[in-house]
């Protein structure tokens, strides 16, 4: 019998999964610092030089190197910029002269609205084209949706960002153009989040909301184009496989019509695969997407990492890489929790 | 004979292959009423084809032609999927071989007997949970209300063939098809799932078509038996004279069946005639 030989209350046992978790967590946290901070110091990039340039005077360079703790042994410097890191501390960027936290907050939430819509657009689309191209495998409605999903993932997304530029943007004019906003809404409402759609709608001033909708639209749409490509093929992988078992054929002969068997028992069965593949889809485009934010000037993370490496600003580097690593660390947690969620199998134990 | 449940003539089911046609079931002709029929043969001699073919599961690619595929006067091989929907379930059911595969990993037992009330009998959710409770109850399920609300992982393999059996009876079919309803059960439980489906066949007075390797169960469970070799129907004979069959096919599974009174250092192999293919 499941369970029922367990002992300990539920909320004992409750408890006792969250300080594993949190300890999981901080044993992945200490980890991905780690790993971040000695690969960035192992590199033959001399942060001195990044921060005095390569015309300073010896006088000049020395103090930059003690002010920056390189005088310390290399597992010193780490403990200390852990220490500085949970106080909230990141240091600051040579390129931006501000806090990187202040930049990081700043550069996230422009990632973060466009990845969150080119997501969702994702999931919206994807899903169900996944679920139609394997119920109807091999016929019409399969072909169309894969022709559509292997050009997805075929064309550069910088041609495409491109090509859309031009179309909806300079010959139709349905869109608006690269940025955020148009530079005459810029800095009208108040920053709460960061992510313009929902400020705005805070406010409740919809003229900014409907204008960073039309900056929005494109690069997300885009973006989005990519995530439904992949979540599409993933899902009619997955479906196939589920179509194809004897619970199938068993919810048939009950007398369950065809859709109601896919979307009813062949569905459920494919949402832990699922949310393994949009969970991974969602944080890799959170990581930020490089050329799309180049083509769109979207003032997002990815292009912040980039411009920082160039620049060999090892705070900046650093800061990013962290949220980037706590991001996959969050999504993980969602998708572990969601998977108990869908799996009755997992939830034992 | 008014009490004809199936009427099947010359029935035919190939697929097509790279090479040509597979034909998996050829001309399999038998009349079915308010009987145990019992369906034996080799693994790949059509057994489970022909009753999936009569239930109308085979796949989009299977061509199935017959004379006659008619249940109780109702053409089967023309039926569009809405009348299936009736037919499925309602009128003739099937329950599988093995309940680890065969029952939705991810519902519930309880959502899985109710939802064949809800279809089928167009039962609302208290009714249609009140009947599958009483259906549980029928297939010596010790605690309902509990397996009710169990997962198919926390039931063991004699307990999910019986949540099977309920599922597909509990809509009151008059024709059970069982395929292999055992050989993924353990011995000690087989017995035990075969009674209960034997009882709840005879006091509903249903047809079964019972499809099985076992040939001594099958004797002793069923009225009549169908001998199926390479796709076709090779013998026809009354349960008890099995032993006492004509076709050479037959004879030699008998032969083969492994026994406990008979001490032999080797079991007999099925030697094949190219004559039976013809």
């Amino acid at each position: 019998m499941p369970n029922s030989t367990r002992s300990g209350s539920p909320l004992l046992r409750f408890a006792g999964r969250v300080v594993s978790f949190l300890l999981t967590l901080a044993i992945t946290f200490v980890g991905l610092t780690a790993v971040t901070f000695f690969i960035s110091r192992l590199t033959k990039i001399d942060p001195v030089l990044a921060v005095v340039g390569d015309k300073a005077t010896q006088a000049a360079y020395d103090a930059a190197y003690l002010a920056l703790g390189l005088d310390q042994p290399l597992p010193m410097q780490y403990l200390i910029y852990l220490r500085r890191l949970l106080s909230g501390d990141f240091g600051v960027s040579v390129l931006t002269a501000r806090p990187v936290l202040t930049d990081l907050l700043r550069v996230f939430p422009a990632t973060f609205e466009l990845a969150t819509i080119a997501t969702l657009l994702g999931v919206a689309i994807g899903v169900p084209a996944g679920v139609l191209a394997a119920a109807r495998k091999g016929r019409l409605a399969d072909h169309v949706i894969r022709v559509i999903g292997l050009f997805g993932y075929s064309v550069p997304v910088f041609w495409l960002g491109l090509v859309g530029l031009f179309v909806f943007y300079g010959k139709l004019g349905w869109v608006s153009g690269p940025g955020r906003l148009d530079i005459f809404y810029q800095d009208i409402v108040t920053r709460r989040t960061g992510v313009i759609l929902t400020d705005s709608a805070i406010e409740g001033n919809w003229e900014i909301f409907a204008n960073a909708f039309s900056h929005l639209i494109l690069p997300a749409s885009i973006l989005g184009y990519f995530s439904l490509a992949y979540i599409a093929r993933m899902t009619r992988s997955f479906m196939i496989d589920q179509l194809s078992q004897e619970y199938i054929t068993a919810a048939r002969i009950k007398g369950n019509s065809y859709w109601r068997t896919v979307w009813f028992h062949a569905f459920p069965n494919i949402m832990v695969p699922l949310v393994t593949v949009i969970g991974l889809s969602y944080a890799t485009l959170l990581e930020g997407a490089v050329l799309t934010e180049t083509v769109f000037a979207w003032p997002g993370l990815g292009l912040y990492i980039t411009r920082a490496l160039f620049n060999s600003d090892m705070n900046a580097v650093l800061g990013g890489t962290i949220l980037v690593g706590a991001v996959f660390i969050t999504i993980n947690l969602v998708s572990d929790l969601l998977y108990r969620l869908f799996d009755p199998r997992l939830r034992t134990s | 004979m008014s009490d004809t449940l199936l009427k099947v003539d010359d029935l035919n089911v190939t697929y097509p292959t790279r090479t040509g046609f597979t034909h998996a079931v050829r001309n399999a002709s038998f009349t079915l009423g308010r009987e145990r029929l019992g369906v034996v043969g080799e693994s790949g001699s059509g057994k489970s084809t022909m009753g999936r073919a009569l239930l109308g599961l085979l796949p989009r690619s299977a061509r199935v032609t017959a004379k006659t595929l008619a249940y109780e006067g109702t053409d089967l091989l023309n039926l569009g999927e809405r009348d299936w929907q009736h037919m499925r379930g309602r009128r003739m059911s099937m329950v599988m071989q093995d309940p680890k595969y065969s029952l939705n990993p991810v519902k519930t037992v309880g959502q899985q007997v109710s939802e064949t009330c809800r279809l089928q009998l167009k039962s609302d959710g208290k009714d249609a949970k009140r009947r599958a409770l009483a259906m549980l109850e029928a297939v010596q399920i010790r605690d309902p209300d509990l397996v009710y609300g169990f997962y198919p992982h926390q039931l063991s393999g004699g307990m999910g063939q019986r949540v099977m059996i309920a599922m597909m009876l509990v809509a009151e079919p008059d024709l059970l098809i069982a395929d292999e309803p055992t050989s993924a059960l353990d011995v000690t439980v087989q017995n035990e799932v075969l009674r209960i489906l034997d009882d709840l066949v005879r006091e509903r007075g249903m047809g079964l078509i019972m499809i099985s390797h076992n040939l001594t169960m099958v004797s002793s469970f069923c009225d009549r038996v169908l001998i199926m070799y390479a796709g076709r129907i090779v013998e026809e004979c009354r349960a008890a004279d099995l032993h006492n069959a004509r076709h050479p096919y037959t004879r030699a599974l008998v032969a083969a069946t492994p026994s406990l009174d008979a001490r032999r250092e080797e079991l007999a192999t099925v030697v094949r005639d190219p004559e039976w293919l013809k």
